[in-house]
């Protein structure tokens, strides 16, 4: 079971507490764009064996949005952090070195 | 005109430690900057009390604030005066971004007393609960079974519990399952 802990309310609790909402980072490609670019952003996910960035939403609690950087082997949580960034924390990121040298995710390392 | 009616009116149950549904109780949801100083002074115009801190809930009497969010409050106030008090409301946060309803009649309220108190929340909701984890002056927002319920403990071996009117009944029967004689645990007395 995942412990997060919500980094608007503070609250941390396992995982029944809230909801998941799919992958972090997604860009949004709408009006413009092409056609495989569309595609790729409504369908297209990632599905690691390992380093995971998801969207989490503190349902049962404050009800706000964060996300939380995690491995989906062995459950551990790297760490949570606010919805409105654009890129994991660089101490987030170092955590994760510490553990997988070389990861990547996306265009994040 | 109907009488405002409060949900299970008043229905009780003794196990080892003893459920209340409460009475009529005024709650007002305030959302808004809680940093700003016109919500800060309109809080304390109706309640008496400071905005309280995240995860923290103020009394004074029978009026008090609870942190719901960053930015949400649920003021209590006795249910005869919530009308004056939302007109206060709007009176001092004029022009500033900022909402508040009346929701006093879409939740219920429930009073847990007894020694095991700890462990019949701990039963029902994933909260620690472990004396030096939750104490007085605490407000959590969480789950209680399958439902979203808020608590706090106005004093040791007390603990008051919110949740939606729509599910006062269900909540009720938890919290009797769970203060049911013979389900002590006697871990977290």
């Amino acid at each position: 079971m995942l412990i997060l802990t919500c980094p608007c309310c503070g609250v941390t609790a396992e995982e029944t507490e809230f909801h998941a909402g799919g992958e972090a980072h997604l860009k949004r490609f709408g009006p413009g764009s092409s056609e495989d670019e569309f595609h790729d952003y409504l369908f297209a996910r990632e599905n690691p064996k390992g380093v995971h960035f998801e969207r989490w939403r503190h349902a049962n609690g404050c009800g706000k949005w964060f996300l939380a950087a995690r491995d989906t082997v062995t459950l551990e949580v790297y760490g949570t952090y606010p919805a409105q960034t654009h890129e994991p924390p660089q101490d987030i990121k170092d955590r994760i070195s510490a553990r997988h040298p070389g990861w990547t995710w996306r265009e994040f390392a | 005109m109907s009488e405002p009616t409060s949900p299970l009116a008043g229905a009780k149950y003794e196990g080892f430690a003893g459920v209340v549904a409460m009475g009529l109780q005024g709650m007002i949801s305030l959302r808004g900057d809680l940093g700003a100083e016109a919500l800060g002074k309109a809080v304390k115009a109706v309640t008496g009390v400071d905005v309280p801190a995240p995860r923290r809930i103020a009394m004074k009497g029978e009026t008090g604030a609870a942190w719901m969010s960053p930015d949400e409050l649920l003021l209590l106030v006795p249910y005869a005066d919530v009308a004056t008090a939302l007109e206060r409301l709007h009176e001092m946060l004029a022009g500033t971004h900022f909402l508040a309803v009346d929701v006093s009649d879409a939740r219920a309220m429930f009073s847990v007393d007894g020694q095991g108190v700890r462990e019949i929340v701990a039963k029902l909701m994933p909260v620690d609960m472990r004396r030096q984890a939750f104490g007085e002056g605490d407000f959590r927002r969480t789950r209680m079974a399958q439902i979203p319920a808020a608590l706090w403990m106005p004093q040791p071996d007390r603990v008051q519990i919110i949740c939606f009117r729509s599910v006062a009944e269900y909540a009720f029967n938890l919290l009797k399952g769970a203060a049911a004689p013979g389900g002590e645990v006697g871990h977290l007395s």
